[in-house]
């Protein structure tokens, strides 16, 4: 595939979302609607404006139960890859109810957790956890599996032992897996904060959040101010998502293909 | 070890996969110590195989395979292996790879880095140490590779096809190196390929294989004796023993449908 410029990946994205806009103001002013239904771009982002404080507190609040969830799932789902990675038999007998768990609706399952979790932030959490535990552990398990045989003999040849084989082969090897699993993680750790927020926070008597904002906003049918939490949440995405594509970069641009440099 | 006998001993060998076809028939072979062996025959026809039996990878189903004495995996510690690829952990530097066989075996940090730098230097890489695989070339990978097997000081060196990817120069010249190192530091060693001069400028035995199942056809003797230079490989005899090894290996491949 031939390179693009670096200049014209920020120009096409830049015109694609213009043209967009344009397109909104085109429908906006052709269709009829009215400003609660379908609020210009200019409407959304002074609304914005006005409640910043309230969505900088709610994003803010958003952030950690998306943090904790996502670091949760970052942790268990490592551990439970490599104990799915290691054991043939645990594997059997693990990965279909992890299917089942993932098959599971979270909106079925969040009377149960509030029961359980109680509401706010630890019902939060485990929302945001069961959200994103399963694309790591997938990626994982396949990463720690699909190791080089030819390592792996290698490896068998020196008398290595399981745990080295593990620990220096098979991770090492699992860990562009891992980082794409976290990459899913990373857009879906928000999403499961916002809609634990909305099904718990509301529970909990509204405690704040995003997910509250949506509640709020839309019983108050402040629609541009829900336009404003969309957007506000879309940023909050792009951060967690940046933030792994750091990690990303950081862990693999030494050794691994998908850095390839053209200085050599 | 007395200098006669075999290092690697195959009697009346079978392999054969589950219950599925045989890809090793009754395989009688001795090699001794010092042997530089080569086999070579039609793709498929169990040549590969032979090596990983004698690295202890896979077991076989009839017969008796002895290395130095022992069951091959009890063998491991002095066999060294070099596969097709360079084989190298992308993730490490080459230095961090030429140490991994002696870090598998918990030496020291110490004695693992000077010994891996040594082995590096020999094939000609003391510079690139810092060198992640992928900043190397292929040549240079393969170095790594060879570098990485000789830590362990090996009594036999096994190579499966190891320059089969290479372009022929780079394969001529690390030939060239194979028993420079080999001069310097002897092993036996039992080599796979496909190429009939390079088994010929290296071995002084070569196997010719023929397949469906995989059986020993011929052997045939290169009595060149070592250290073999470049220009042997432009002297008549040296042609004479390609085209001989090349007639035996004809008789072996299957005939083209015209």
């Amino acid at each position: 595939m031939r390179k693009l410029p670096p200049l014209m990946l920020w120009l096409l994205p830049a015109a694609s979302g213009l043209l967009f806009v344009a397109l909104w103001y085109v429908i906006r002013s052709t269709s009829g609607l009215q400003s609660w239904i379908l609020p210009t771009p200019a409407e959304i982002v002074a609304a914005a404006w006005k409640e910043r404080a309230a969505l900088a507190a709610a994003a803010g609040q958003t952030a950690v139960g998306a943090l904790a969830g996502f670091l949760l799932a970052g942790a268990l789902g490592f551990l439970m890859a490599v104990a799915l990675g290691v054991s043939r038999a645990l594997r059997a007998s693990l990965y279909p109810w992890l299917l089942v768990l993932q098959m599971t609706p979270v909106i079925v399952l969040t009377p149960i957790i509030v029961l359980w979790a109680g509401p706010g932030l630890p019902g939060i959490v485990t929302i945001t956890w069961l959200i994103s535990f399963f694309p790591i552990v997938a990626n994982t398990t396949q990463g720690l599996l699909s190791t080089d045989m030819n390592l792996v003999a290698l490896f068998r040849m020196c008398n290595a032992s399981r745990g080295q084989e593990m620990r220096l082969l098979r991770v090492p090897a699992a860990l562009p897996y891992y980082l794409a699993g976290l990459r899913i993680a990373a857009t879906l750790a928000p999403i499961g904060a916002i809609f634990g927020e909305y099904m718990v926070g509301n529970a909990a008597g509204g405690t704040g959040g995003l997910g509250f904002l949506v509640y709020r906003y839309n019983t108050q049918i402040k629609i541009p101010a829900l336009f404003a939490t969309a957007l506000t949440s879309c940023l909050l995405g792009f951060i967690f998502v940046a933030a792994v594509a750091w990690l990303n970069r950081a862990l693999l641009y030494k050794w691994h293909d998908s850095f390839e440099r053209h200085d050599h | 070890m007395a200098a006669d006998a075999p290092i690697v001993k195959f009697s009346s060998l079978q392999k054969r996969y589950g219950g599925g076809p045989v890809i090793l028939e009754n395989i009688s072979l001795s090699v001794a110590a010092g042997d530089f062996i080569t086999f070579i025959g039609p793709s498929g026809c169990g040549k590969s195989t032979i090596l990983k039996l004698v690295s202890g990878l896979s077991p076989w189903t009839q017969g008796e395979l002895a290395v130095a004495g022992l069951k091959p995996r009890q063998a491991r510690d002095r066999q060294a292996f070099i596969f097709q690829d360079a084989t190298l952990l992308p993730w490490l530097t080459a230095q961090q790879n030429a140490e991994l066989p002696l870090r598998l075996r918990g030496r020291p940090a110490a004695e693992r880095a000077a010994r891996a730098r040594a082995m590096l230097e020999l094939v000609g890489l003391g510079q690139v140490g810092s060198y992640f695989p992928r900043q190397l070339s292929g040549g240079m990978k393969m170095r790594v590779s060879i570098a990485r097997a000789l830590t362990l000081s090996p009594q036999l060196l096994l190579l499966d096809e190891p320059f089969g990817a290479l372009d022929e120069m780079t394969r001529n010249r690390l030939n060239e190196e194979l028993l420079a190192l080999r001069a310097a530091s002897p092993f036996t060693a039992m080599f796979v390929t496909h190429s009939v001069s390079e088994a010929v400028f290296l071995s002084n035995r070569i196997v010719v294989m023929a397949g469906g199942p995989g059986r020993v056809h011929a052997e045939v003797g290169v009595d060149f004796g070592y250290p073999r230079r470049p220009e042997l490989r432009e002297r008549a005899e040296f042609q004479a023993k390609v085209n001989e090894v090349s007639r035996r290996l004809h008789e072996v491949e299957e005939p083209v449908v015209a």
